[in-house]
């Protein structure tokens, strides 16, 4: 379980996130939506230790964030950023292979390759593990940066805006594999998403933020609902029942 | 199949990068991690994990050279600069010495011209090391060391001195002692300025690089000031003192330096696996358990004593690690600073002894060497950054 109490922080007198005090439940996904600027980010990059807090505190699985060495916490928690770029030219396996780094200390055993294959094969990049990320797709090169925290094995895994840069099949194709990771693996995901439709179809928990505060947090179907969603994004938003479950409206 | 990771090759040290590294597809058998029986793993894994497909990828290996194409090419590129860098050592050596075979003349040319070699050794690899480290620490291929200001931090030192002291201040600069004060004078400025500037708001690489440049601009003129309040008599000794020289390296330095040398790649060699991490970013890094703020420090400390001590020996190179290490980084292609590290420093090794060769015994000037490898460093630089288009 992740737990959140009076987090805040403040990048200037009047812009400030928090305090947030909420707890995100150990398994299955849990969807951060809000409009931009609403903190969501900043929450995750600060659950994930990236950022520093100014305020409150931060446990997962309770280890606080802070003060439990970095290196225990990269056996607990993964955390992938929007933006991923290398001075170093790497193939997928080689990046893949970095994910096993707070296990192996840079020593790949038998043990490591085993995960390393398999959070490869998890995301279909079997064929494409020997080559280079920069001859990769922005899709392929998204899941390959996701299979990296996925070998490295650890039992929450965060992730800001995977699906950025996405084109319809990618992004439904990530979102199909974080579910089996969540499902099969036993993962708890913590994933920003933009698109509340593909939050309320792939998520058990959507965490909804708007100016720095947690408004809403709840089931999809809780939080699917006309007023809500206005509420949230201030904008017209009207919830349909389509095939798969509800669907929001806002073009 | 199953290929031997060169991850393991690694670990061997330092002989095994020389020899050829176990090519893939043959197992070594006395390589221990190359028995399954470490497959179970380690423990305390997600058991969550047990679940995943089983797959027949636990035969894949994944290592910092990727195919036998890459190792060739690995292993090709450090024969060839190994062969260059004993053929001008033995020419820098033996090449047209005036003296009689075997008599003492001939025996004080040799000592003085292995002093020479030992000299750009030492510098070879500290600027080598210094760069790579500093390069992957800062997370940018452009910004070295020596373009950060360090070289005009020593110029200001030295001219400081000479103007305070006259020519007492020439003297003074010279000796053991004085050469470690410079060194730690240099290392806490040094890492005091670079810490800063990469903590906090300023984590920011242009806003860096145009520190480092400004720096470098005022230190510069600082030092031109005082130079022009010199008498000309202190200003020719000084100037002589600043030009980076190796036929006329303080050679008094050497019994330090190379130990000290020699320490620090080795702390820098045991970090490699560390250090491939921080080349990720600060991000990746954090994200991979290591307390980023907490390496770079630690880092740039080990940088500034190799480049203080490098700058002490010959005087300033600006471009000199960004060279070597370019070429370094394009004929490994490879993230793996134990194998980095070694390309690197033959590559400066023998650049050095090459011009160095060339420039004393084909047109007697010997003298020029840095200031022939600072201007190709220099058009390398720009050549580099022009394609490149950014930073």
């Amino acid at each position: 379980m992740i737990s959140l109490t009076e987090v805040s922080k403040d990048y200037s007198e009047k812009v400030t996130i928090g305090p947030v005090t909420t707890q995100i439940e150990a398994g299955g996904i849990t969807a951060l939506v809000g409009p931009n600027g609403a903190g969501k980010s900043t929450i995750l990059t600060m659950i994930g230790r990236l950022l520093d807090i100014d305020s409150g505190q931060i446990t997962v699985a309770g280890h606080d964030v802070v003060n439990t060495p970095s290196k225990a916490i990269a056996k607990i928690l993964s955390v992938l950023r929007q933006e991923n770029h290398f001075v170093t030219r790497l193939t997928v396996r080689q990046l893949v292979g970095f994910g096993r780094y707070p296990h192996s200390r840079g020593r790949l055993t038998l043990g490591d390759e085993k995960y390393i294959s398999e959070a490869i094969d998890f995301l279909d990049l079997t064929d494409l593990e020997n080559r280079y990320l920069d001859q990769l797709s922005g899709g392929q090169r998204q899941r390959a940066y996701v299979a990296m925290v996925l070998a490295q094995n650890t039992d929450y895994v965060l992730l800001d805006e995977p699906l950025n840069n996405l084109d319809m099949q990618h992004a439904v194709q990530m979102m199909q594999q974080l579910r089996r990771a969540a499902d099969e693996l036993g993962r708890t995901v913590v994933i920003v998403l933009h698109d509340i439709n593909f939050a309320a179809r792939y998520s058990d928990k959507i965490l909804a933020m708007k100016d720095g505060q947690v408004v809403q947090h709840g089931t999809p179907e809780e939080i699917m609902t006309d007023e809500i969603l206005s509420e949230i994004f201030n904008t017209e938003v009207s919830v349909i029942d389509a095939p798969g479950g509800p669907l929001a409206v806002y073009y | 199949m199953t290929k031997q990771t060169t991850e393991q090759t690694e670990q061997a040290g330092s002989a095994a990068q020389r020899r050829t590294p176990p090519l893939p597809g043959r197992r070594d058998p006395s390589d221990p991690q190359a028995i399954p029986t470490t497959a179970a793993g380690p423990s305390g894994e997600n058991p969550g994990a047990a679940s995943a497909p089983e797959s027949p990828a636990a035969q894949r290996r994944s290592g910092p050279l990727t195919d036998r194409k890459h190792l060739r090419t690995y292993v090709l590129v450090m024969s060839l600069l190994g062969l260059l860098a004993v053929g001008f050592t033995l020419a820098v050596i033996f090449y047209s010495n005036p003296t009689e075979f075997g008599s003492e003349g001939w025996w004080v040319i040799l000592q003085m011209r292995s002093e020479s070699l030992l000299t750009i050794a030492v510098v070879a690899l500290c600027h080598t090391m210094a760069t790579i480290a500093f390069q992957t620490a800062v997370n940018n291929r452009i910004i070295t060391p020596g373009i950060m200001g360090f070289g005009s931090l020593y110029t200001a030192i030295q001219t400081g001195f000479v103007y305070v002291f006259g020519m007492a201040g020439v003297t003074m600069l010279v000796g053991v002692p004085q050469f470690f004060l410079q060194m730690a004078v240099m290392m806490l400025v040094a890492t005091v300025l670079y810490t800063w500037l990469l903590s906090g708001k300023f984590s920011n690489i242009h806003i860096m690089l145009l520190v480092g440049v400004v720096l470098g601009g005022t230190l510069g003129s600082l030092s031109n000031f005082m130079q022009r309040m010199l008498t000309p008599s202190e200003f020719d000794v000084l100037t002589a003192r600043l030009f980076g020289n190796i036929s006329n390296a303080r050679a008094e330095y050497l019994p330090y330096a190379i130990p000290i040398a020699l320490a620090v790649t080795a702390v820098l060699w045991l970090w490699g696996p560390r250090l491939n991490a921080l080349s990720l970013g600060r991000t990746a890094a954090t994200n991979l358990g290591l307390n980023h703020k907490r390496e770079v420090i630690k880092i740039l400390a080990l940088v500034s004593i190799l480049i203080s001590m490098a700058t002490a020996l010959v005087g300033p190179m600006m471009f000199l690690g960004f060279l070597t290490v370019m070429l370094a980084y394009q004929c490994a292609d490879t993230y793996s600073h134990r194998l980095l590290f070694p390309m690197g420093f033959l590559f400066g090794y023998t650049i050095l002894t090459g011009s160095y060769f060339i420039l004393r015994h084909v047109w007697d000037a010997g003298g020029a060497v840095t200031v022939i490898v600072e201007l190709i460093g220099g058009i390398a630089f720009l050549i580099f950054l022009l394609r490149k288009g950014r930073l």
